[in-house]
């Protein structure tokens, strides 16, 4: 690992054995609440919903548990760390997206669907063949979401717990992939639930107190952390204005600034419209007994997610202000005998250069940060501020607090995500599509714990493959295809009468096929030193988010596929199906216990 | 609990049977004045309100990408109109939850509640 020793004297020194014990800690209370919950599991609805029975409250914790990933809490502080005012559309895109969740989909989906989101889609429409694509879109979207949270994983917590080596993020890999499987087939939905709800709680709390330390260190005042970031981030009051990281004005090329511009605003689209079709955040709706409930979900969802994204201002400004920025970015990459390299790996300026402060400033645009995206700004910062107020043990505890922090932050979503592909795979396809409905609620049940342990062990085994590979836009990807696939059949399935079984097919397979098709001839795959295969050009796709192409795409596709022919079951239906959506009448409730 | 609860989700291949009992009931309902004012209350809020907060987001992403002049000018100090208007997004969708809350529990939710007791009523005669 000598490529990251620049960066290992400005991380963690040695391994912290307390944030060891903590992590160890949360493993033991949350596998034994998985134990406890997975005793009174009987049916299909106790593995699927939890039994419907979850408070309002309860889901909306666990909503935002399930929601906040690492990329939220690490990744959108990273962002704001390093490019400033930019990292913040992140946060108010993931947030003001829960309003399309709030008023259009997250009652009428309780009332008129029962597991998945292909129950809301086969109300109306032809079973199978909606199930079957509906199948697909979850378990593609909610794959590429696992990947990009585990191999995340295993980067950042070797790094938080002081180990390094490709072993150490293997088996931290194996052993975040073993626990999410646990989690999922002992507890089901409801020690899923709870491994959410208690991770919100540590994140909320753990936030909190981080930017109360950050805010008391400037007087309580917002426009003093903003000044400090500035000048210490050395760009300014450029810092905080748009344009250090989406959007970028590349001097002396028009057409490259016109579609960094356009990109921006593809990214927004698909942040904000991409929330309400995510799988994974769809099925918590149907673990409250009635709409109503699901709704006060949201509103606690919106105050909880709205309250973190508002601290991550204080996260990341504050990162940038008390850490410096090679340190935010981990030092830069060098070569086995210690001498700085270029993005090819050839020694920086062709001579052996290992002094950061004597590299000429022309040559300093071609070093490469060993974490270009600032991951672990967060952790960086609570070190800082633990030294700060109580010395080398203070910034060790307050460090070990916030990984673990992370961890369960980490735990959580991928319990959540296998949770809704294996869900989706046995209800939607195995029961419905394979078994014709005809199955036993045991057999069925049996079909998601098996399809749970294999997407585990299938993203497990692509994590580990992909560790080496550039895999951050898979997220944001996620968020596209969710809005361009789902999103369509969702809501033009409630609030169509037209709407037919062909629209829906074409709707999803067609906005999931623009946005993958997109995104493989985009930079994120070739073309770029950032790439997937950065040796490999054939990118002629001039955005990183295919959202602004695909997202209208697949709600084209829904309503010409709808208009090429009537569906009279899906008409003759449509009045239930209103009837159902809005007043909840003979909607499924909780089940007693 | 009406009888329908305990149906499976789905029985059988398609299409959904169902007695033309029930399918009489749904459409009667769905065609009563209730159920209408009820659509049209929902549809009246939640429709134009999804507009207008998704624009006024799009309407922030396009001052981000193209009116930079306007968003790093200076409001107080170190905070400009793009970080006002940032935490301005933040605080319209506190907003838009709190109105679509009271909208609900005022107008939505008691004629939903005795338009859902009444249909279970006449789907289980």
């Amino acid at each position: 690992m000598s490529i990251l020793a620049a960066g290992a004297e400005v991380s963690t020194s040695g391994t912290n054995w307390l944030a060891v014990t903590l992590f160890v800690g949360f493993i033991a209370v949350t596998m034994g609440i998985t134990l406890w919950a997975g005793r009174s599991n009987r049916s299909a609805a106790d593995h699927y919903t939890g039994g419907a029975s979850f408070s309002g409250f309860q889901n909306g914790l666990a909503v935002a548990g399930d929601y906040m990933s690492a990329a939220s809490f690490l990744g959108i502080a990273g962002t704001i760390a390093l490019f400033g005012y930019d990292g913040f559309l992140y946060s108010i895109g993931f947030l003001v997206a829960w309003l399309v969740a709030l008023l259009l989909v997250a009652q009428p989906l309780r009332n008129s669907g029962r597991f998945t989101m292909g129950d809301v889609l086969a109300f109306r429409l032809h079973r199978r063949p909606v199930r079957t694509a509906a199948s697909v879109s979850t378990v593609v979207v909610s794959t590429f979401y696992l990947i990009a949270q585990m191999v995340g994983a295993g980067a950042l917590v070797t790094l938080l717990l002081g180990v390094t080596g490709t072993t150490a993020k293997n088996l931290v890999i194996l052993l975040v992939g073993a626990l999410m499987i646990f989690y999922v087939v002992i507890g089901g939905m409801k020690g899923t639930t709870w491994v959410q709800i208690v991770k919100a709680v540590l994140l909320m709390a753990g936030t909190t107190l981080i930017v109360l330390m950050v805010l008391w260190k400037f007087g309580f005042s917002v426009n003093h952390l903003l000044g400090q970031a500035a000048e210490t981030s050395g760009k300014g009051a450029a810092f905080l204005e748009p344009g250090q990281r989406f959007g970028k004005v590349v001097p002396g090329d028009g057409t490259q600034t016109m579609w960094n511009k356009i990109d921006l605003i593809s990214l927004g689209l698909a942040l904000v419209l991409g929330t309400a079709g995510l799988p994974h955040i769809l099925i918590r709706f149907y673990t409250v007994p009635t709409a109503k409930e699901a709704r006060k979900s949201v509103n606690w969802a919106i105050t909880n997610i709205g309250v973190f994204y508002l601290m991550t201002i204080g996260l990341g400004f504050g990162a940038a202000a008390l850490v410096s920025r090679t340190t935010l970015l981990r030092g830069f990459k060098t070569d086995a005998a210690g001498c700085f390299v270029d993005a090819k790996g050839a020694p920086l300026g062709g001579s052996c250069l290992t002094d950061l402060g004597a590299i000429p400033a022309d040559l300093k645009t071609a070093l490469v940060p060993v974490d270009p995206s600032g991951n672990v700004a967060a952790p960086l910062l609570a070190k800082v501020l633990g030294q700060e107020f109580a010395g080398e043990t203070g910034g060790t505890i307050l460090l070990a607090v916030i990984a673990a922090v992370a961890f369960a932050t980490i735990l959580a979503v991928v319990a959540g995500l296998t949770l809704a592909a294996s869900s989706s795979f046995a209800h939607d396809f195995y029961a419905n599509v394979l078994r014709h409905g005809r199955t036993t609620e045991k057999q069925e049940i049996r079909v998601a714990k098996t399809a749970a342990v294999a997407i585990g062990a299938v993203s497990i085994v692509l994590a580990i493959y992909a560790q080496s590979f550039n895999v951050a836009f898979l997220v944001a990807l996620a968020f596209a295809v969710a809005a361009s696939a789902n999103l369509p059949a969702v809501l033009l399935s409630l609030f169509w009468r037209r709407f037919t079984t062909r629209g829906a097919v074409w709707a999803i397979y067609g906005g999931l096929g623009m946005a993958l098709f997109l995104l493989v001839f985009s930079k994120n795959v070739s073309g770029a030193t950032t790439a997937l295969f950065p040796e490999q050009d054939f990118a002629w796709f001039p955005l990183n988010n295919p959202g602004l192409i695909s997202i209208p795409f697949g709600f084209l596709m829904g309503v010409l596929g709808s208009l090429l022919g009537r569906d009279k079951q899906s008409e003759e239906l449509y009045p239930e199906l209103e009837v159902r959506s809005l007043t909840g009448a003979a909607a499924h409730g909780a089940t007693a216990h | 609990m009406s009888a329908l609860d305990d149906r499976p989700t789905e029985v059988g291949p398609e299409p959904r049977l169902e007695s033309t009992h029930d399918r009489q009931v749904w459409n009667r309902v769905n065609a009563s004045p209730e159920f209408q004012e009820l659509r049209s209350r929902f549809r009246r809020f939640a429709m134009p309100v999804t507009v207008a907060a998704l624009s006024w987001y799009v309407l922030y992403v396009l001052l981000t990408a193209y009116a930079r002049d306007f968003m790093r000018r200076q409001v107080f100090d170190n905070l400009n109109i793009g970080f006002v208007l940032g935490v301005a997004q933040f605080a319209t969708t506190f907003l838009v939850t709190w109105i679509y809350e009271k909208h609900s529990t005022k107008t939505l939710d008691p004629l939903a509640l005795s338009l859902k007791a009444s249909t279970e009523k006449e789907l289980d005669r």
